[in-house]
């Protein structure tokens, strides 16, 4: 990684010519979407934390009985996972490894990530089931609104991983193509860090004994 | 060692650390092994140190003097949430012992 680093993150390389050179611009940009992204998941953190009482909770369900530490647990290293293997989908990528290696690491993340959106769905139809939804409570409200939150971006995530892989077998390898892939590592992995707060606060917070 | 395999041993590293960071709270919680204060602080100590190793390994963020800009971009991101998320916090938490 000597020498030709232009923005944040794994660089492709000077071998990559003009998709290289092309990508300081666009990577920095998308860095400041994702700090800004950062700052708004921070202030629904804030308002959850505000909610996060027994006054919040208005005598409803509690996080006790809506939250399943076993499921929360699987999908945070699924997720762990996947970032992995979107690392190892950029480092094919920055080798030149060719479509097909990409695709596969792409299609093994895109599994993982579709993987953790179904427990995490499976999780939300319960807590529906035990009474922990948005109109309950104060506290439930800002549930709703920062945990879906989070897996909206992961759904994005994965439509953006299709969308790719499109491109790729239509378009081939071309710079535009290469400068996205890379975006869309910073996205994915960006995603894994606010999970962390997630878990840590929501889940970990909520089932504290 | 070649670059690819330095790059991917950054990659396993990270996720040997996240990995490690992430059962031993879920272990905590799970078998009771801490309570209330010690535990909060705890859960978040390791929260911080697992956000840390994610930049550190997986988005690549070192404090290498060519990447200044974006360090600068990622703590004026923790200046901006530290005065309206915590200043959020401060605020509401005042308001709630004064009620």
């Amino acid at each position: 990684m000597s020498g030709g680093n232009l923005h944040p993150g794994l660089n492709l390389g000077d071998h990559h010519g003009k998709a290289h050179s092309g990508a300081e611009a666009v990577v920095f940009g998308f860095w400041i979407f994702l700090m800004s992204d950062v700052v708004i998941f921070g202030l629904v953190f804030a308002s959850y934390l505000t909610a996060a009482n027994p006054m919040g909770m208005a005598g409803g369900t509690g996080p006790a009985e809506a939250f399943d530490l076993g499921s929360v647990f699987a999908q945070t290293v699924i997720l762990l996972a996947s970032s992995l293997t979107f690392g190892f989908a950029t480092l094919a990528l920055r080798h030149e490894d060719g479509r097909r290696a990409i695709a596969r690491w792409l299609a093994v993340s895109l599994f993982l990530g579709l993987g953790f959106l179904t427990l995490e769905m499976r999780d939300f139809a319960h807590m529906i089931e035990v009474g922990a939804v948005p109109q309950r409570s104060g506290y439930w409200s800002a549930f709703w609104g920062l945990v879906p939150l989070h897996g909206l971006h992961l759904a994005a995530g994965c439509l953006w991983i299709v969308v790719m892989l499109a491109q790729m077998a239509t378009l081939g390898l071309v710079p535009a193509v290469k400068t996205r892939l890379l975006r869309l590592g910073l996205f994915w992995h960006c995603l894994d860090l606010i999970w962390v707060a997630v878990f840590s606060i929501v889940y970990l917070g909520g089932l504290m004994p | 060692m070649t670059d690819r395999q330095r790059e991917t041993r950054m990659y396993l590293v990270g996720f040997g650390l996240a990995l490690t960071l992430t059962l031993v709270p879920f272990a905590l919680v799970h078998w009771g092994l801490m309570q209330g204060r010690t535990l909060a602080i705890t859960i978040a100590v390791l929260a911080v140190a697992q956000i840390a190793v994610h930049l550190r390994f997986f988005l690549h963020i070192d404090l290498s003097r060519q990447k200044r800009e974006d360090l600068q971009l990622i703590l004026f991101t923790v200046l901006l949430l530290a005065i309206m998320a915590f200043g959020t916090l401060w605020i509401m938490g005042n308001l709630a012992t004064r009620m």
